[in-house]
């Protein structure tokens, strides 16, 4: 691992630097995450007397339970929708301000504010024009002659929490974009265009190849986000109902375990997720982020 | 831009301008909600244009909160909130830029493993470790409580990784001639390295105080007691409540400043966010 030419010789002052990061680090991640992976091969009684070590019936109780199953199928189709949909909605945007000089600044300033906005906020804000009975968008929708409730129907349901989901996610999206697209040389262009290329025929045969990188990194990033971070957004609207559509992996940890006490099963599931994001950050820092290296 | 089309500068402007209407359109009508009597609500739709109860809402809010749903005052929770943001920003860059100070400028056994120990924070969100975490912090005694809400959330693989890139990049020659001079350790890192961080600091600043304000399963874990419930957490009492008994006027007020204060931050503080975003996102 890189370090400076010369170093100070210390022997102690290093460590006693590093000591309140390792120390948080160890006390509330790594112990806990031990923890977790530790009764996630225990059952324990309704009283909290007794555990015994089960080996892996958490897992397969897990895996053949369609309750989890539908869960899973749920967050991969979440995943995929906000994903797509909040990519390319930033994707047109960021287009969009690349092509222009100074307004492309107020824009920018206009798209950008969502990012700060906590994602049950986001979502109680959509909630609202969509609530069945004086929603903004229900009554369009139903001028339109489009039955709107979230409450009864589990598509309903998704397609909203989707929304406000991938409505948060896209100033980020559209900030890398634009990173990206302004680091393509502009001579690239221009020989294209005097070469006779159009603008959309530039777009998709020089900036979209060029911007590949920051499509894999978003993309990684997106999925990470819609797995985890919209923890809020479904506990502040649907509350992974109407009937388990929108009881998503990281929602379903919190219910069964906080709210529901099954702990085996909960910590079971913990570990699921903790696989799943080492996978994520293991393909990120693998495939698609140079700048750090070990 | 290469050439000049006008159609094509029209249409970019239509899909701009569009694109902005979608993204404000959600806090457009919160607002307008926000400014109208209950009895609004009770049947039709939600309005379009203001109402005249602003101020009658909002001073409601803040100062008296909304008791049959349990929440406290607001200003209470804003004030939670501000410290919870400042705490984690200012605690997460503290410990990040000494753990990186020491892991660029001093060479001892197991750096490495101390490095992948920080680098490990990465892939453990609270989500994944929801009931560990929470029974560790309750050993602690730190239920309901400032350390209790910020100091399990400030270590920062990332803040440590942007320090260690920018500190990789000082000139070795600065830390030679410091110590020709008879510069300490101490001396360097107070003296040299951190006025040149200036800036890197600023930018994580802004990222971070957006962190902290967000957090939401986290307060939403560790609180009962009233006086430390922060707004976004706070916010779910009240929407719950809204359902039942549709008084979203006061329920928009409270939206609108929970997103208040990091949105001014975002607007005013664009160049910062937008390098702290671009440059220590992972």
């Amino acid at each position: 691992m890189q370090t400076k030419r010369t170093i100070f010789p210390n022997k102690a002052l290093p460590y006693l630097l590093l000591a309140p990061q390792l120390a948080i680090t160890i006390i509330f991640f790594i112990w806990p995450a031990g923890q977790a992976v530790k009764s996630s091969f225990e059952r324990e009684d309704p009283f909290g007397f007794r555990t015994t070590f089960i080996w892996f019936q958490n897992y397969t109780r897990l895996f053949t339970d369609p309750a989890y199953l539908n869960s899973f199928g749920r967050t991969m189709i979440f995943a995929v929708a906000v994903t797509l949909l909040s990519m390319a909605i930033a994707l047109l945007l960021a287009a969009a301000v690349n092509r222009l000089m100074r307004s492309g600044k107020l824009y920018t300033t206009l798209l950008v504010w969502p990012y700060a906005v906590a994602p049950v906020v986001a979502g109680i804000l959509w909630w609202f024009m969509f609530n069945p009975s004086i929603g903004i968008i229900t009554y369009v929708l139903s001028q339109l002659g489009v039955t709107w409730n979230h409450r009864v129907s589990g598509l309903d349901a998704m397609i909203l929490i989707t929304i406000a989901a991938a409505w948060k996610q896209i100033s980020y999206n559209f900030l890398f974009f634009l990173a990206g697209m302004q680091s393509v040389p502009a001579s690239l262009n221009e020989a294209a265009a005097i070469d006779g290329a159009g603008p959309f025929k530039r777009f998709w045969t020089i900036v979209f190849p060029l911007l590949s990188p920051t499509t894999f990194f978003l993309l990684i990033i997106n999925i990470n986000y819609t797995m985890f971070d919209t923890f809020g957004i479904v506990d502040g609207t649907t509350s992974g109902g109407p009937a388990q559509a929108t009881n998503i992996l990281v929602y379903k940890v919190y219910a069964d375990g906080f709210l529901g006490l099954n702990i085996g099963s909960s910590a079971a599931q913990s570990v699921i997720l903790m696989l799943i994001v080492i996978g994520l950050v293991f393909v990120q820092f693998r495939f698609v982020e140079r700048r750090v290296q070990y | 831009m290469v050439e000049n089309r006008p159609v094509l500068t029209f249409l970019t402007h239509a899909v701009l301008i569009l694109g902005v209407a979608i993204v404000i359109f959600p806090v457009y009508i919160a607002f307008i909600a926000s400014t109208h009597g209950p009895g609004t609500f009770l049947r039709g739709v939600a309005p379009m244009l203001p109402g005249e109860h602003m101020v009658e809402n909002y001073s409601r809010m803040l100062a008296a909160g909304h008791s049959t749903s349990g929440a406290p005052p607001l200003w209470l929770m804003l004030i939670n909130s501000t410290w919870m943001a400042i705490i984690i920003t200012v605690g997460k860059i503290s410990i990040s830029i000494i753990s990186a100070y020491a892991i660029v400028y001093f060479k001892f056994p197991f750096r490495t493993l101390c490095f992948w120990i920080i680098f490990v924070t990465l892939m453990l969100p609270v989500e994944v470790r929801i009931i560990p975490t929470f029974a560790v912090v309750a050993n602690l005694g730190l239920l309901n409580s400032y350390v209790g809400l910020t100091l399990p959330l400030i270590a920062s693989a990332t803040a440590t990784f942007l320090f260690r890139q920018f500190f990789l990049t000082v000139p070795d020659e600065l830390m030679e001639a410091a110590r020709v001079d008879g510069a300490g350790p101490i001396k360097f890192f107070k003296d040299i390295l951190l006025p040149l961080s200036r800036t890197n600091i600023a930018a994580l600043s802004v990222i971070l105080f957006i962190y902290g304000w967000v957090q939401y399963l986290w307060p939403l874990l560790i609180t009962t007691d009233t006086r430390y419930y922060t707004i976004v957490m706070g916010i779910k009492r009240l929407a719950a409540y809204a359902d039942q008994e549709p008084q979203w006027n006061l329920v928009m007020a409270a939206v609108m400043l929970a997103m208040l204060p990091p949105v001014l931050v975002v607007i005013f503080m664009q160049r910062l966010f937008v390098k702290g975003l671009v440059e220590t996102e992972k």
